[in-house]
């Protein structure tokens, strides 16, 4: 289904904030999206009385949401959202606070995202991660998402032929990129070799087919044009966005998702085409769903993304620059942070903001959000494309 | 190709007791219909009324058409492996200690695709496999992926054997031998490759036929229990406890009386003291040590079985002082339940109709046979259940009063 | 002249020259309980509950409640216990006179015929024999049947139970007819689990001790020990049971009072002297 979409006029985003990443920190969740608002503020020159609208991502701000933050932060707002959407919801925070600039029920949304990590915060997360996990997952022991994306690695594997080393070429490449990036967890170069040889977690996962779970926060402000140029702010211009919740419930084994059956869309209300994109982001929680974002987009067909792996570069100079600052995968997943990661860095990208390896002459770049392993698959799913201010 | 179990070596004695560690046992209520069945021994699924969808996970409406009308039924489980994933990692300690541990995604034929633990013998994906719902140690169904056809010692896979209570290599104390049911027990686990069975009897002048037949065999050892003597139970508890692996409690003491067909509280008072309160002081003296090898190795403490009665659901008048003492015992089995699950131990309650025995001579049959009963408590064991209602009785009365149990109280009343 | 007597008696005992000799079994879980047919009420068997040890149930003491029948371990009945007994006067053991509680006993030793014969009989004749030994037996004696059957500490052969029911010595109906009509003795004790032998089912009247001895207003005592340590006769019984309102019998503690045997051979060597000085006086007024 395609065509009669709104656009989204002159609503640009600005600011990209990311505070610094640690394993392990004893403080809450409020501390880290605090220090994301107080980046946004200082980077921007906005008072915090100027934000009226809020967009909220976190897992660990519990018993607090979005509410509790605004009496939390002293914050008078017009407009509030709490996005529990795992790795899409940066896409979805950017969708919701876009239409609500447009509208004018906000002029000024701060989309924020951060989690804080404890020594034993994964496994009490994971109890009431969802109903069905509670019930149909965890007793039978992963512990946590891994069991569920050994076997869509397992089936996608089998059925298309993908070997490990096309998976290991796109990790490989991701720390290439991470390298430069300064909040990257992971310093150390990877091999192909080490990748290949790893302890093994789930087969057929390996140690760096998994991200590490760390405290930190990422944010981004949505203004009109107008307001960004006024703040001398850096801006991306919003083309286009999609959003899908629980597609293809009948596949049996999660092998594609929502920007299948959405990703024309995306491309007629962005008005250019997969060819057009300049650097991408894919929730890269797993390997495997990272080719599930290639094909599901419009970059090769289902089922060939090894070959396409195996034809291209993904570091930032290469052919297909891709999760250039080095994906979660390298850079450490701060809990719902991580769906705001790689369209933080698509924004750095785009407004010419990066601090880490840099694409030249990048002037379309698409963000992808994947999330929320309910049961058995990720239901949630978005992408976005931002341009340069100039056309 | 499942490697047949041996017999474990000796535990060395200066090295501490691993504690017991559950998987994780926290479900929905309506997940809880899951559970419900396995006890029973099956695999049931919601199952829509209005369109028939198969229902997984469980939930409050179709995920098709919406209704509420969400009916548990009985599956076959047979379906396809879709794939598979060996976890070499976990973040759940009962796992982490039992690691490797292979899981498997299913697509049953009746529709729903679900996550299961992997039988060894189960071939790779593509591959047909059946899904068993088996009580796991956290007491809650857990899905069991079993190759479509049996395979040499199946029962004997790792995994599985975390999800069963084959006495197999383990030491059984059985507190009656005496009785009919007792000494076809007795042969049975024996014959199911138990190491040791206490075979316990009380009122040693008494001498049934057949009980000095059963001395003879070497695995068995014969223990003086009298359950209504304290300090009996304390002081056999105090020899053997520490070694039991698997507790079946025979002891019965039945009369065929209800309340005026006989003057005096003795005989109700025996029947009380003999089915309730025996089994009150064997727990109280055995139950702890059980509780503390949850996980000891492979030979660890994992049942307690209770000889109760279909007659503890519903009181059967002309047995009706026994029938409110096994009432009673079936309200403690259910408490000692209870106590056992943070050790992972199993409490299998056992309901026959009317046993083949002088007790219940008078009543017509089907009447179901000691050996008969021996049998299904072997299975239950063996599988994953732990309610039984052994022989067509028990089933009949089992069904009649999950219908409506104050249609079989006036049923019951009537035969009289 | 009783006070003389009764400090005697203490002093005897003091001195050891009477013993205190205990005639009962300790009651415990393990001692076997008499067996009725399934379909009859059963005796319980003595059982005992701990209710506190120096714990958090009673820090500082120690004590145990416990259950049994009237009729279990070393035991007394009373005439109320037999139907043949039940209208009689004071016959239940809070009305029996205290007076009964002490009595002499006449040690019947019945302990080699019942080693090779467990259903053994006492015989009016076996006790005339008995008589002509140690002299007739005086009214209002016990009647203590000595078989060393308490020596049997396995219950299974105290019991000696087979399919055909129990297998115990005691006595037959004529014996107990004789003690009661002729000899009016105060009542019978047995070391077996009954005072009727263990087939007295099958003899005519079913039960004869219980039912001739209750019947004539008299008493019973079972699983008595320590038989083979007291005289024929001369030992002095105390048998009294507990005050058991409308009780048909009680566990009690039964203790003898015999000479000591030094004081036996005293009184022997001191009768033998008497007779010697006796010839030797009757010689010299010659």
């Amino acid at each position: 289904m395609t065509g009669g979409r709104a656009g989204y006029d002159d609503v640009v985003v600005t600011t990209p904030v990311t505070v610094p990443y640690v394993r392990y920190s004893m403080r809450g969740a409020h501390w880290f999206l605090a220090r994301a608002l107080t980046g946004l503020l200082k980077q921007s020159g906005l008072g915090k009385d100027r934000i009226d609208g809020l967009c909220v991502s976190s897992f660990t701000l519990t018993p607090d949401s979005a509410v509790g933050l605004t009496q939390h932060l002293g914050m008078t707002l017009r407009w509030l959202d709490h996005i529990p959407m795992g790795g899409a919801c940066g896409v979805v925070a950017l969708r919701r606070a876009a239409r609500a600039v447009q509208s004018g029920d906000a002029t000024a949304v701060a989309c924020i995202a951060g989690d804080t990590n404890h020594t034993d915060s994964f496994r009490l997360n994971l109890g009431t991660f969802s109903q069905f996990a509670r019930d149909a997952v965890y007793p039978y022991g992963s512990g946590g998402p891994n069991a569920s994306f050994a076997f869509i690695t397992d089936y996608y594997m089998r059925k298309y032929g993908a070997k490990r080393e096309d998976f290991g070429k796109l990790c490989v490449a991701q720390r290439a990129n991470a390298l430069k990036f300064p909040y990257a967890l992971m310093k150390k170069p990877l091999t192909l070799e080490e990748y290949l040889n790893a302890r093994v977690i789930a087969e057929p996962l390996r140690l760096y087919d998994c991200v590490m779970p760390c405290a930190g926060a990422e944010a981004f402000l949505v203004l009109r044009r107008g307001d960004a140029e006024k703040l001398d702010q850096p801006y991306a211009r919003l083309l286009a966005t999609i959003e899908r919740h629980n597609a293809f419930p009948d596949d049996p084994i999660q092998y594609r998702s929502g920007w299948a059956l959405d990703c024309d869309e995306l491309y007629a209300q962005a008005g250019v085409g997969p060819r057009d994109i300049n650097v991408v982001a894919a929730y890269d929680d797993y390997p495997v769903i990272n080719v599930m974002q290639l094909e599901d987009l419009g970059f090769c067909n289902k089922g060939e993304s090894p070959d396409f792996v195996r034809r291209h570069s993904f570091t930032a100079e290469g052919s297909f620059p891709f999760n250039t600052s080095g994906g979660q995968l390298s850079v450490g997943q701060a809990g719902a942070a991580g769906g705001f990661l790689g369209l933080v860095e698509i924004i750095r990208q785009i407004t010419g903001q990066t601090i880490g390896a840099a694409v030249t002459k990048a002037r379309f770049g698409l963000a992808s959000g994947f999330g929320m392993i309910n049961y058995d698959r990720g239901l949630c799913s978005g992408a976005v494309i931002l341009a340069t201010r100039q056309q | 190709m499942t490697r047949p179990l041996t017999r474990p070596p000796r535990k060395n004695p200066i090295l501490r007791t691993r504690v017991p560690n559950l998987p994780p046992g926290s479900r929905s209520r309506v997940t809880l219909g899951l559970t419900a069945a396995a006890a029973r021994g099956r695999l049931e699924l919601q199952t829509c009324r209005d369109c028939g969808t198969v229902q997984y996970p469980p939930r409050e409406a179709c995920r098709v058409c919406l209704s509420q009308r969400l009916e548990w039924k009985v599956q076959n489980g047979t379906g396809e492996l879709l794939s598979e994933t060996t976890l070499h990692h976990s973040n759940e300690l009962f796992y982490r200690e039992r690691l490797p541990w292979r899981l498997g995604m299913v697509r049953l034929d009746c529709g729903p695709v679900v996550v299961a633990h992997l039988h060894g013998d189960c071939v790779r994906p593509p591959s047909r496999v059946c899904i068993h719902a088996n009580i796991d140690r956290a007491g809650q169904a857990a899905l069991v992926a079993m190759p479509e056809k049996d395979t040499p010692n199946m029962a004997d896979d790792r995994q599985l054997r975390e999800m069963t209570c084959d006495p197999k290599f383990r030491k059984v104390l059985i507190t009656d031998a005496k009785s009919p049911v007792g000494q076809s027990l007795v042969e049975a686990i024996v014959k199911a490759g138990a190491d040791l069975v206490w075979a316990g009897y009380a009122e040693p002048w008494k001498k049934p036929p057949g009980f000095e037949r059963l001395s003879s065999l070497p695995q068995v050892s014969l223990v003086p229990l009298d359950l209504t003597d304290s300090r009996a139970v304390k002081n056999l508890a105090g020899e053997i406890g520490g070694r039991v692996d698997i507790l079946i409690n025979t002891a019965d003491h039945h009369r065929n009386y209800g309340i005026n067909a006989r003057e005096g509280i003795e005989v109700a008072r025996a029947e009380m003291d003999i089915n309730y309160f025996g089994l009150l002081r064997l727990a109280q003296e055995f139950a702890p040590a059980m509780r503390a090898r949850g996980a000891d190795g492979q030979s660890s403490a994992v049942a307690w079985v209770n000889l109760l009665s279909i007659f503890a659901l519903s009181n059967f008048p002309p047995h009706g002082t026994y029938s409110a003492s096994k009432a009673a015992a079936l309200s403690l089995a259910q408490c000692l339940r209870a106590e056992f699950a943070p050790a992972g131990v199993r409490v299998i309650n056992v309901f026959p109709g009317p046993i083949d025995d002088e007790w219940n001579q008078a009543l017509p049959p089907p009447q179901i046979a000691p050996s008969r009963v021996a049998a299904e408590i072997l299975e239950a064991l063996r599988g994953g259940a732990e309610d039984v209602f052994p022989g067509d009785v028990a089933e009949d009365w089992m069904a009649r009063w999950r219908d409506n149990p104050k249609v079989l109280e006036r049923e019951l009343a009537a035969m009289r | 002249m009783s006070n003389a007597v009764l400090s005697q008696l203490v002093t005897d005992l003091a001195a050891g020259r009477i013993h205190v000799v205990d005639l009962t079994q300790t009651l415990s879980p393990d001692f076997p309980q008499i067996v009725l047919p399934p379909e009859m009420g059963q005796a319980w068997p003595f059982r005992i509950e701990e209710t506190s040890r120096y714990d958090a149930r009673g820090p500082g003491w120690y004590w145990n409640n416990f259950s049994c029948s009237e009729h279990t371990g070393t035991h007394f009945d009373a005439p109320i216990h037999w139907i043949s007994g039940r209208h009689l006067p004071d016959n239940s053991t809070d009305t029996i006179p205290a007076r009964s509680f002490i009595a002499p006993a006449c040690v019947i030793d019945c302990s080699r015929e019942a080693a090779t014969d467990a259903d053994f009989l006492l015989t009016v004749a076996f006790l005339r024999q008995w008589e002509r030994r140690h002299g007739r037996i005086p009214a209002g004696s016990w009647i203590l049947m000595r078989t060393d059957w308490s020596k049997r500490t396995d219950p299974v052969a105290y019991q000696n139970l087979d399919e055909t029911g129990q297998h115990t010595p005691g006595p037959g109906t004529e014996a107990v007819k004789f003690l009661v009509d002729e000899r009016q003795v105060l009542g019978f004790g047995s070391e077996a689990i009954g005072t009727d032998a263990g087939q007295a089912f099958h003899l005519k009247p079913p039960y004869p001790c219980h039912y001739y001895m209750h019947g004539s207003g008299r008493f019973g005592l079972q699983c008595l020990t320590n038989l083979d340590l007291l005289p024929p006769t001369g030992a002095v019984v105390i048998a009294a049971p507990l005050k058991i309102k409308d009780g048909s019998g009680s566990p009690l503690r039964v203790l003898a009072l015999v000479p000591s045997p030094d004081t036996i051979a005293q009184a022997n060597e001191r009768g033998k002297k008497k007779s010697t000085r006796k010839r030797n006086v009757v010689r010299k007024k010659r």
